[in-house]
């Protein structure tokens, strides 16, 4: 009862089989075909893209650690600054700096972890929480360096490999995002497989008794956090790069409350449910915008209540429980 | 400079009762239904406008509207108590919270709707308005007041906790549900009238704090933190946790306001970190 998702996962852990299956394959096929049948739509293509990525790594800490966090924005915030920073003063080459966006959202995320991996939920909920608005403040209060209010701009990015640059097609930005996504999944894929990958399962499962069979619960949850918030950080990197502008709204609370409805919806400890939600989020509210914005919040706020009440496991889990059905056999 | 402090001392209890009101509600259902609740400021905002409705388009009084401003947070309580809040008390806390959320979300869309996204006007009595000289020092009315009021509604809960039947009840829900219902208290009906009274309490405060907080549909995401902060320095459960919480944040947020604005909203998320590491259990909370 009281993870019924959780258990529908565990029974079907097996040895680590790096080899994508076929519907995988289908998956990312689909997301480079994309790219020629709607040329019109690859800015919103990228950002989906960039959006996956943050809630795959948010999934990283949640579906399998079981950290709830309501502050991930902090570390995809870091990253778009060190991105868009970075580029301000004069380095655009795009993959340094978007390592270097990991590479401080990773730093942060080290730091903070020892203060998010003690304590119960309630404890979690509100530290990150206070960390993300605490940045937040930061920023805003910093205007020399982030630009506070109105922004940071004259982001300017040269060219990827020195041949393709950043446009306003969107070309470009979403193959980058696409190519730093695919290798981003494919590490946490081996990630979640490994042995490591099984020992944060278990800690989500029983916080008690993975100590008995010697597994350092707190270094653990450190390591996942740092790796997560690392992930974050190229998340904001990415968006910091290709729309060539930060804002205060990284930091904000709406955008780790939005990949958390995200996550739920697409189904959380099983990494295509980042994709999937961040793709129906995003294009729904793409179609949606036109609408006065807090209907769109309304709908949003139904959608998560039905979603919690009956439809557990997201839009996955509903996949899952239907394929079961239609093969007939129990699992 | 001393009478500064004082004032700002003021402001911050007046502060900091205002946020205990609304927040005890919160730290009780979370202590007895191990809940995390983040759509309690809804319950507030309920209160608040129905306030703003009866004194603007029926011409009550202020005063009188109060008590039904708590009637009506306490009923929308325990309506959403008995239909959905009571199917998610045993999920897991991740759960709740997007549940949670969701209502937040759905009650920021509707109050926008029917009423509009502009702030609520409050018109207090002639006698409330102004300020009273105490020792040299100017107090405002109606903080006066407000710290009367959360005071006397302190007792009593204190009264209703300690010395009635009810109240002993509670108490041993939140020590041990499960040994309770096997003593025969109905916990379920304990969960409920304990719901619906924090609601009340939440849409009271609301009502009070109009004229301090202000009221616009966003009120439940903007004071969220803040609510959720009682509850967490507090330690879930305790009536006495929360008063303390809701003093210190009160205080520290007049006080961090008034000698340090460019620091902003730094320093209460800053104090929330801090104590959230030194007590993960709360100021008076035990240990799970």
């Amino acid at each position: 009862m009281s993870s019924p998702a959780a258990t529908s996962i565990d029974r079907r852990a097996h040895l680590p089989n790096d080899r994508l299956r076929a519907i995988e394959i289908a998956f990312w096929l689909v997301a480079a075909a994309a790219f020629f049948v709607f040329p019109q739509h690859r800015v919103l293509g990228s950002q989906i893209l960039i959006t996956g990525l943050f809630a795959l790594s948010l999934d990283l800490i949640l579906g399998y650690a079981g950290i709830v966090s309501l502050g991930h924005a902090a570390y995809f915030g870091m990253g778009a600054y060190a991105a868009g920073v970075l580029a301000v003063k004069g380095w655009g080459e795009p993959l340094t700096g978007l390592i270097a966006a990991g590479a401080v959202g990773a730093i942060v995320g080290f730091a903070t972890s020892f203060l998010v991996v003690r304590g119960g939920d309630l404890a979690r909920l509100m530290v990150t929480l206070g960390i993300g608005l605490m940045l937040y403040e930061a920023a805003n209060q910093l205007p020399s360096i982030t630009g506070g209010a109105d922004g940071l701009s004259g982001v300017t990015m040269s060219k990827l490999f020195g041949v393709w640059g950043f446009d306003l097609s969107g070309s470009t930005a979403y193959v980058y995002s696409l190519a730093v996504l695919f290798a981003m999944f494919l590490f946490a894929r081996r990630l979640v497989a490994s042995p490591f990958g099984l020992s944060l399962r278990g800690v989500r499962e029983n916080v008690k008794r993975m100590p008995a069979i010697g597994s350092p619960v707190g270094r653990r949850l450190v390591a996942v956090y740092t790796i997560s918030a690392g992930m974050a950080g190229v998340a904001g990197g990415l968006l910091a790069q290709t729309t060539q502008f930060v804002g205060l709204d990284v930091f904000g609370f709406p955008r780790s409350a939005d990949l958390m409805i995200i996550l739920v919806l697409g189904g959380t400890g099983r990494l295509y449910g980042a994709l999937v939600g961040a793709a129906v989020f995003m294009i729904a509210h793409h179609w949606l915008s036109d609408w006065n914005p807090i209907y769109w919040q309304f709908w949003l706020g139904l959608l998560l209540v039905v979603v919690v009440l009956w439809g557990r496991g997201g839009i996955l889990g509903a996949l899952d429980g239907f394929v079961t059905r239609f093969r007939g056999k129990p699992r | 400079m001393l009478g500064n402090f004082a004032g700002v001392l003021f402001d911050g209890i007046a502060y900091g009762s205002l946020l205990f009101v609304i927040s005890i509600g919160l730290s009780v259902t979370m202590g007895l239904m191990n809940f995390v609740n983040l759509a309690h400021g809804a319950f507030a905002m309920v209160g608040g406008y129905a306030c703003v409705v009866l004194m603007t388009r029926a011409g009550v009084p202020f005063i009188a509207t109060l008590p039904v401003a708590f009637v009506v947070a306490a009923a929308v309580g325990i309506v959403l108590e008995r239909t959905l809040y009571v199917r998610l008390y045993k999920a897991p806390h991740l759960d709740q919270v997007m549940f949670s959320i969701g209502l937040v979300f759905m009650s920021v869309a509707a109050m926008t709707y029917v009423f509009g996204p502009s702030q609520q006007p409050v018109r207090l009595p002639d006698w409330l308005r102004g300020q009273v000289q105490v020792l040299g020092i100017g107090l405002g009315a109606y903080r006066l007041f407000l710290i009367a009021v959360v005071a006397v509604i302190t007792i009593a809960l204190h009264l209703l906790m300690t010395r009635t039947r009810f109240g002993a009840q509670v108490r041993a829900s939140v020590d041990n549900a499960v040994a309770s219902a096997g003593l025969g208290i109905n916990v379920n009906r304990v969960f409920g009238v304990t719901f619906a009274l924090g609601s009340g309490l939440a849409g009271l405060g609301g009502g009070l704090g109009i004229d301090v907080l202000g009221l616009d549909p966003t009120f439940p995401l903007k004071y969220m933190v803040y609510f959720l902060l009682v509850v967490a320095i507090g330690g879930a459960g305790t009536i006495k946790g929360g008063l303390v919480a809701a003093m210190i944040l009160g205080i520290s947020d007049v006080a961090g306001k008034y000698y340090v604005p460019q620091v902003g909203s730094f320093i209460i998320y800053f104090l929330m970190v801090v104590l959230m590491i030194l007590f993960p259990a709360g100021l008076y909370g035990r240990k799970a």
